[in-house]
């Protein structure tokens, strides 16, 4: 019963970090290199510029939602499963995810490395 | 990519790392989360070992926005994935829990997607930069490993 719990808090995790990830990188890459902007203009002005963009509250609400399903699963489940299974069907979502809403080229070499993560998390789960 | 940008990357490993690892300390005290207590979570917090790994994770998550903001999120989420092989590691050897040999190949197959990304590009052209008129060179710095 309780592994039942923990793979709801594990497809809770995925879809919650995925809509948090797409919305936290769109609002960064719209920020832009954090690093030039700090030489540039200051710590103050990177800080403002990222809070006032705005998918990025958004953002960090879906997180705190996948953060909550977490911990909740956590209770549930051992470490060892909860957080390499949702942590890396996230990241297969998120390739799917990130082709589709941010247009970012995911070529042959990043499928591959998606296809070998989700192997390995079948693999945890038996 | 610059040392400082590797920085950055190992910083995510190494934080979300003992930040997880440390949430499950706590959560290990505070017992089973039963489904009609569900307040019982938002008291988990005053927990140390869970007040500990939010402050890790908050550190993961300064590191985790600043990669973003230089490349590709297909390129941040596997070059750091090397952290789910670290929380399977901190979870046997520290929390004790049992890892058997279908999860041992897990963890080398998870291994093995990372560092098939990681010899990459970290960053290919895309249309997200037309919405960042401030920082013009983000469109012309296609990073190459």
């Amino acid at each position: 019963m309780s592994e039942l719990y923990a793979w709801a808090a594990i497809a809770l995790i995925v879809l919650a970090s995925t809509t948090g990830d797409v919305l936290l990188s769109y609002s960064m890459k719209r920020v832009g290199d954090v690093g030039e902007l700090w030489k540039r203009r200051g710590a103050l002005a990177v800080i403002r510029r990222v809070l006032s963009t705005p998918t990025f509250p958004l953002g960090v609400a879906a997180m705190g939602v996948a953060f909550y399903s977490l911990l909740f699963g956590l209770s549930w489940g051992n470490l060892s499963l909860v957080v390499p299974a949702s942590a890396s069907l996230t990241f297969v979502a998120n390739a799917v995810a990130a082709r589709i809403f941010l247009h970012e080229r995911v070529g042959r070499r990043r499928w591959i490395a998606a296809l070998l993560v989700a192997g390995g998390v079948v693999l945890m789960a038996v | 990519m610059t040392f400082r940008k590797y920085l950055v990357l190992a910083g995510i490993t190494v934080f979300s790392t003992a930040g997880d690892s440390l949430l499950a300390r706590g959560m290990k005290d505070i017992g089973a989360v039963s489904l009609h207590h569900l307040p019982g979570l938002l008291l988990a917090i005053l927990n140390p070992w869970v007040a500990l790994g939010i402050l890790f994770l908050l550190t993961f998550f300064t590191c985790y926005m600043s990669a973003l903001s230089w490349a590709d999120l297909t390129y941040v989420l596997p070059a750091t994935s090397l952290a789910y092989v670290l929380v399977a590691l901190v979870g046997h050897f520290r929390l004790h829990e049992v890892i058997s040999p279908a999860r041992w190949l897990g963890i080398a197959l998870i291994a093995a997607g990372v560092g098939f990304v990681a010899a990459g590009p970290s960053l290919t052209p895309v249309r997200a930069h037309e919405n960042s008129p401030e920082s013009p060179n983000a469109v012309t710095q296609e990073v190459k490993l």
